[in-house]
């Protein structure tokens, strides 16, 4: 139905070409001042040494993951790994007990080369997400949780307006630039013919483009995703990732949590391992999806052998498991 | 049918009720009566040419029948108000005050000052209830599972509160409740607003002015609800912040309410499920429309309680819940078949 290969990582260097070719944005601007977020440059997301504990027990254990700029990152591991944990911590819907989470300007530096500043080398733009007041954050990221559903009877145009709420007033209704950014959000999520179904009647393929574009009317510039293809059916998979594949095209950098490796594989440019551990959730890998998925990696993690197979038409990995 | 034309033909029922509520019972009033009452009274019968009503009928109007409507009206539309907000920051479409336990919470409140004569309390102690109730259930349901307020949890901590404090306020009235107090006692628990007077218009109808008005701007915050606490705090709102401030807005309101009327259940349950499928979820339509057809609906309802086993009145609340609970029966079967 659609090749999920073409176009990959070009986001991403064109974004990292810019930022070096450009002199005025070298060097370490404070963004909230300078106000270069709002440039066309897409922004990475680079979280670091980041701990979270529920009742005394950890759940992350100082993890590091980049999201790099423009690109479709695969957050993976297996269940209890804090796959959500650390989507929910870089939306800035919990705080984390330790660590940092950046919005980065520029390439993202790979974990231990540090965020330039204790190098010396200060390529990248940064702010800290973590001290940005709420709504402000709500307009840079957007979340998009598994199986958001609700019991009441509402459109699919009201359910994408509510992506409005961190652009207005606490208590300001609809404007008509909130009706067109909504309606341009549907179009964009493919989901332009639904407006006026009511969500819970939606299969679950268009919900999750419902959902997408609720998150598109936030106009956020990094899209968080939390298993977006779970519960789909084959064809559904394939059509989210391949419209989360073309918004990163358009500049919107992702971070999702996936379950599946070989989707993650086809889709992704950049992957990060998760493992479950008696203390708290840890990275054991990341990079770009050649590098990682690969069974070094995964059998330990999974506790399965893994053998990986090439597609014959795009070239792209493709796993299968045995059991260990 | 847009939001404006509802709110519009809202208004006109509502006016329309009181007024034709206030003409309905064992005397024989026309609307002409509650028209010259009404403006002499307020002092712009000369103005308007009205003739000066007779004594009998001014009384009726003036002294028994409008204030007990108006009370109804504002307690009605104050519990379709607390009824939605309950709703949309619980995620539960069968939260209401009645069900989560404040008004079994107020009526406990309600029952100790009657029991210990302290009447002038009442108003207090009813409030005072309906905030430990709360937060007791909320606190229970919170504690109970991790990761916000689940529906399914709210309701049966509710349930579990409500539970408990009518247990108590049997035992406070099996205790020490003497003569007159059973009835006193037992027509506030069933709820009525047959013994209203101006004051409980200015008790009731002041806290719907105030905390009513201030929930029913609510709308835009609610919305951001509907996904849930994490799709909310997403969306920039502060949710715990917003949570806490609309719940305690909630119980003061129900315990003014509660503390004129007694426990009236169900109004605050099916009134917003009516107007949702009238203009939809959006609460911003649904917070001002679900308070003017609440007012209409109990200005009824009271008719009906005075009205049907005349000259014998029922409390308004076996009404309300005579009307409620099928109706209630048959959104669980929805739910059933949805789910």
């Amino acid at each position: 139905m659609t090749d999920l290969a073409p176009s990959r990582r070009t986001a991403a260097r064109r974004a990292s070409d810019q930022v070096s070719q450009d002199p005025a944005r070298s060097g370490r601007a404070s963004l909230a001042t300078s106000d270069r977020l709002q440039d066309e440059a897409p922004l990475g997301v680079d979280a670091r040494r980041v701990r979270w504990t529920v009742d005394g027990r950890l759940v992350l254990d100082d993890v590091d993951a980049t999201a790099p700029p423009g690109a479709v990152s695969g957050l993976l591991g297996p269940n209890g790994a804090g796959k959500s944990t650390l989507l929910r911590l870089v939306a800035g819907v919990q705080r984390p007990d330790g660590g940092r989470v950046h919005l980065v300007g520029g390439p993202v530096p790979e974990p231990g080369q540090g965020l330039g500043q204790e190098q010396g080398e200060p390529h990248v733009r940064t702010e800290d997400l973590l001290a940005m007041p709420r709504r402000r954050r709500a307009r840079l990221l957007a979340l998009v949780e598994q199986d958001a559903a609700t019991d009441l009877p509402l459109t699919v145009l009201d359910a994408v307006l509510l992506g409005r709420t961190p652009h207005r007033g606490l208590l300001a209704g609809d404007s008509d630039d909130d009706r067109a950014v909504a309606a341009a959000a549907l179009e964009r999520a493919g989901a332009a013919d639904l407006a006026g179904r009511l969500v819970g009647t939606l299969s679950g393929g268009e919900r999750q483009r419902v959902h997408l574009a609720r998150a598109l009317a936030q106009e956020p510039r990094v899209l968080l995703l939390d298993e977006p293809t779970n519960h789909l059916d084959v064809a559904a998979q394939l059509a989210t990732m391949s419209l989360v594949r073309s918004l990163a095209a358009q500049g919107v950098t992702v971070l999702a949590a996936l379950h599946d490796l070989t989707l993650a594989a086809q889709a992704c440019d950049h992957v990060v391992v998760l493992a479950p551990g008696t203390d708290g959730g840890r990275v054991v890998a990341a990079g770009p999806v050649e590098e990682v998925l690969v069974p070094e990696v995964l059998d330990p993690v999974y506790g399965v052998r893994t053998t990986v197979l090439r597609h014959p038409s795009t070239g792209r990995p493709v796993l299968t498991f045995e059991p260990a | 049918m847009r939001t404006p034309a509802w709110a519009a033909l809202g208004a006109v029922v509502l006016v329309a009720s009181v007024v034709l509520a206030v003409t309905i019972g064992p005397a024989a009033l026309g609307p002409g009566d509650v028209w010259r009452s009404v403006t002499t009274h307020l002092g712009v019968g000369d103005l308007l040419g009205v003739t000066p009503p007779d004594r009998l009928p001014d009384a009726m109007v003036w002294q028994l029948r409008l204030p007990r409507v108006l009370t109804a009206a504002a307690v009605g539309a104050g519990l379709a108000v607390c009824g939605v907000v309950m709703q949309s920051l619980t995620r539960n479409p069968l939260a209401d005050p009645y069900l989560l336990g404040l008004s079994s919470g107020a009526s406990l409140g309600a029952a100790c000052v009657l029991v210990l004569g302290a009447t002038v309390l009442l108003p207090v102690a009813a409030f005072v209830g309906a905030t430990a109730a709360l937060v007791a259930t909320l606190a229970l349901a919170a504690a109970s599972g991790r990761g916000g307020l689940a529906p399914a949890r709210t309701v049966l901590a509710g349930l579990a509160v409500g539970q408990l404090a009518a247990a108590a306020t049997s035992f406070v009235i099996f205790w020490s409740a003497k003569g007159d107090q059973y009835r006193e006692i037992l027509s506030w628990l069933m709820g009525s607003v047959a013994g209203a007077t101006w004051t409980s218009v200015a008790i009731a109808g002041g806290a719907v002015l105030v905390l009513g008005t201030a929930l029913a701007c609510t709308g835009s915050l609610l919305d951001a609800f509907t996904f849930g606490d994490t799709a909310a705090s997403a969306l920039g709102v502060p949710v715990q912040r917003v949570r806490w401030t609309l719940l305690v807005g909630v119980a003061l309101l129900t315990g003014a309410l509660v503390s004129q009327s007694g426990s009236v259940g169900f109004v605050g349950l099916i009134l917003p499920h009516a107007v949702r499928l009238l203009v939809g979820a959006r609460h911003r339509a649904l917070l001002p429309l679900s308070a003017l057809a609440g007012a209409s609906f109990l200005v009824w309802a009271d008719t009906l309680a005075r009205t049907v086993f005349e000259p014998r009145e029922l409390p308004v609340g076996i009404v309300t819940a005579a009307i409620g609970a099928p109706v209630f029966a048959a959104l669980l079967w929805k739910g059933r078949a949805r789910a």
